[in-house]
């Protein structure tokens, strides 16, 4: 819809001098460490590049390429500002709210735009550290129209203190687009303030061969994905499947399809719902 | 500071004569047109011409005209009559491109318990009318089509509609908020039922609409409480912007041609000159049928609030469809419904165009967006 928001002319002087002067545009040369969060359908993104002094553990360099609004282009500056200097570990203290406070604050619908800034920053310290994407994107797919884990809503609901489904909007986009994950969003809040276990680590898992596990993922890749895929002239294959990594081809439309790695999300989220929690998909 | 305002679809400028109508009725004309006094009675006059001037730009009779306080109220009206009158039909028939004013209406319609066909648009953002036909069923209360869309400024094919939508013996309704004033409607040439217009959109102020309703329509009124307006909408007279209503209208109907010519040349002009000198640029909707005002345009790989921040340093006003600059965080339903790429939809922007626009504006845009985009793209990741 083609409307303004008040809040756009909301933004702080800070925000305004960083977002029509950015500083650190662009990317390190051979950097030690990139991180990259979010994506051109969602409509920002964001490539943090490091440089680390491998003696010192301290980041030298930190630069930014950012595709977003005004607070997400600032956010990004502002993060890349922080962070010089410091090293890996006093780093990975940096929250969102110290992105929003350099910035003399962010109306609160964009504080999303400093969350995908810490979350820049733990993926390429994570890159730099060999942790693969796998453990640190824990978690199933909460709201589909921005591919919000519940682990993300749970880490953005303790760390900010939200009560509110809008809140959590605010500051991850779920909830925002079609508004069916509304209700999952409201547990989840009660869940993180209750601060009771997950019900669901709680169950006991049943035992699972691997001949059972593949026939399982077979299963649900031809009834469930397949149809989808076809549906979008496209199609899938099971590769092969490797103790939890279900290795699968895309073809046809979903190859280069920018959204991809939705699609390579929703198989994981079906395939965990189904067969085993600890499953991750890889495409060939 | 110069402002370059190329947002009408947004709203326009009061014109000059347009206010000039309306001052006395802030002042010293201040009765109730409702009133038995003459001092009051003298403003109901104004209200009557008013009305003919409206009448007239759409070739209707006066009687046909009634004022309300917007285009959405216009469009609230319309539809609800519809289903008032429509002997228990529960089903509306629309697009999925409409203005907010029906889509969101039909929507809470839609959880209330009527059943609304949203139809599909095409890439150029076209609707195909035989689909019109195949939706309507017995249960249909109700068509409500736009007549131009404000995002792309795609023009329907009205006629058509009107034809295959009578020709079933159905009610139709068009929000036509951004074709009146923009183009000549001959309402003895189209037959639709109801028709909304909206003043802010062509140059009188913000707050004051009319809804068409074709003699014979049955009609329930939505506003209850007095009789003004012969008891089809209800509250006091909104008088001055009625009066800047009716002298808008008469504005509209003598310059529209010569304005159009105009409006059309700047239009072209600014497409082109961006279409030149920015690479990576699309024109969204149908070239063909559009409004001469319009022009909806996509930077790929850039965000559209960025540039219209950017833009806003220059006092350049226009609009965008991108999510950060819509309350849902959604992007635009109409560039989503025509199939538009996101990465065209988050960098997509409307100009819109109107009589007061000069060659300087366009001149000052093109000297400055193609600057914007670039240096946009250098921060962007998917930039080249």
């Amino acid at each position: 819809m083609l409307c303004y928001k008040e809040n756009m002319w909301e933004y702080t002087e800070k925000v305004r001098e960083l977002f029509l002067h950015p500083k650190n545009v662009g990317e390190v040369k051979d950097a030690d460490a990139a991180g990259e969060i979010g994506s051109i359908v969602c409509g920002d993104a964001l490539r943090l590049t490091l440089s680390i002094d491998r003696d010192t553990d301290r980041i030298s360099d930190a630069r930014f390429q950012t595709f977003g609004c005004a607070s997400a282009i600032a956010s990004s500056s502002a993060l890349t500002e922080i962070i010089k200097g410091k090293t890996l570990d006093e780093a990975l203290k940096v929250t969102n709210n110290d992105i929003a406070g350099f910035l003399g604050g962010l109306p609160r619908e964009k504080m999303h735009c400093s969350v995908m800034g810490q979350e820049a920053l733990q993926a390429a310290i994570n890159n730099y550290r060999g942790i693969k994407k796998e453990e640190e994107e824990g978690g199933e797919i909460v709201c589909e129209c921005f591919g919000v884990t519940d682990e993300k809503i749970r880490k953005v609901v303790r760390e900010n203190n939200l009560n509110t489904v809008e809140d959590v909007t605010n500051f991850t986009k779920a909830g925002g687009g079609c508004g069916e994950c509304v209700t999952k969003i409201e547990s989840i809040i009660k869940m993180v303030m209750a601060e009771k276990p997950d019900i669901d680590d709680l169950k006991p898992e049943k035992r699972l061969t691997n001949i059972k596990k593949i026939e399982m993922i077979r299963e649900i890749i031809d009834k469930e994905v397949r149809p989808l895929l076809l549906a979008d002239s496209g199609d899938i294959e099971l590769i092969d499947v490797d103790g939890d990594k279900v290795i699968v081809s895309l073809r046809g439309m979903c190859t280069d399809c920018l959204k991809s790695g939705v699609t390579i999300k929703n198989i994981e989220k079906k395939l965990r719902e189904h067969v085993s929690k600890e499953l991750y998909v890889e495409e060939e | 500071m110069r402002v370059t305002y190329l947002d009408n679809n947004a709203t326009t400028r009061v014109a000059d004569e347009v206010r000039e109508v309306m001052l006395p009725y802030f002042s010293s004309l201040y009765g109730n047109p409702s009133s038995m006094h003459l001092f009051g009675g003298q403003v109901h006059r104004v209200i009557e011409k008013a009305r003919e001037k409206a009448a007239l730009l759409i070739n209707a009779e006066p009687d046909e005209i009634v004022f309300t306080s917007c285009g959405t109220e216009s469009d609230n009206t319309a539809i609800m009559s519809g289903l008032e009158t429509g002997r228990n039909r529960r089903h509306i028939i629309t697009t999925r491109v409409e203005h907010p004013a029906v889509l969101n209406f039909c929507k809470s319609l839609s959880r209330r318990g009527y059943t609304v066909t949203f139809l599909p648009v095409d890439k150029l953002g076209k609707i195909k009318p035989e689909d019109i036909e195949e939706a309507i069923t017995d249960e249909t209360a109700i068509v409500s089509i736009m007549y131009a869309n404000n995002e792309t400024g795609v023009i329907f094919p009205m006629k058509e509609v009107a034809e295959i939508v009578k020709s079933k013996g159905v009610l139709l309704h068009t929000d036509a908020v951004q074709a009146i004033g923009k183009l000549p409607v001959d309402v003895k040439d189209l037959p639709v039922d109801m028709i909304s217009i909206s003043g802010h959109k062509m140059h009188a102020p913000k707050g004051i609409g009319a809804l068409y309703i074709r003699k014979g329509t049955r009609f329930s009124p939505y506003i209850i409480g007095g009789h003004q307006e012969r008891g089809k909408r209800a509250g006091t007279e909104n008088v001055a912007s009625i009066a800047g209503l009716g002298a808008a209208c008469e504005l509209a109907r003598e310059e529209m041609k010569a304005e159009n010519t105009k409006v059309s040349s700047l239009r072209d002009k600014l497409e082109n000159g961006l279409l030149k000198s920015c690479p990576d640029v699309r024109v969204n909707g149908d070239t063909e049928n559009r409004l001469p005002n319009t022009a909806n345009i996509s930077f790929e790989f850039v965000e559209g609030e960025a540039i219209l921040l950017r833009l806003n340093e220059f006092n350049i006003c226009a609009s965008s469809g991108s999510a950060c600059t819509s309350g849902s965080l959604e992007p635009s339903h109409v560039l989503r419904a025509m199939g538009v790429p996101y990465t065209a939809i988050h960098g997509s922007i409307r100009f819109s165009l109107s009589r007061y626009t000069t060659d300087e504006d366009v001149d000052i845009v093109l000297e400055r967006l193609p600057g914007i985009i670039t240096e946009l793209r250098t921060m962007s990741p998917y930039g080249k």
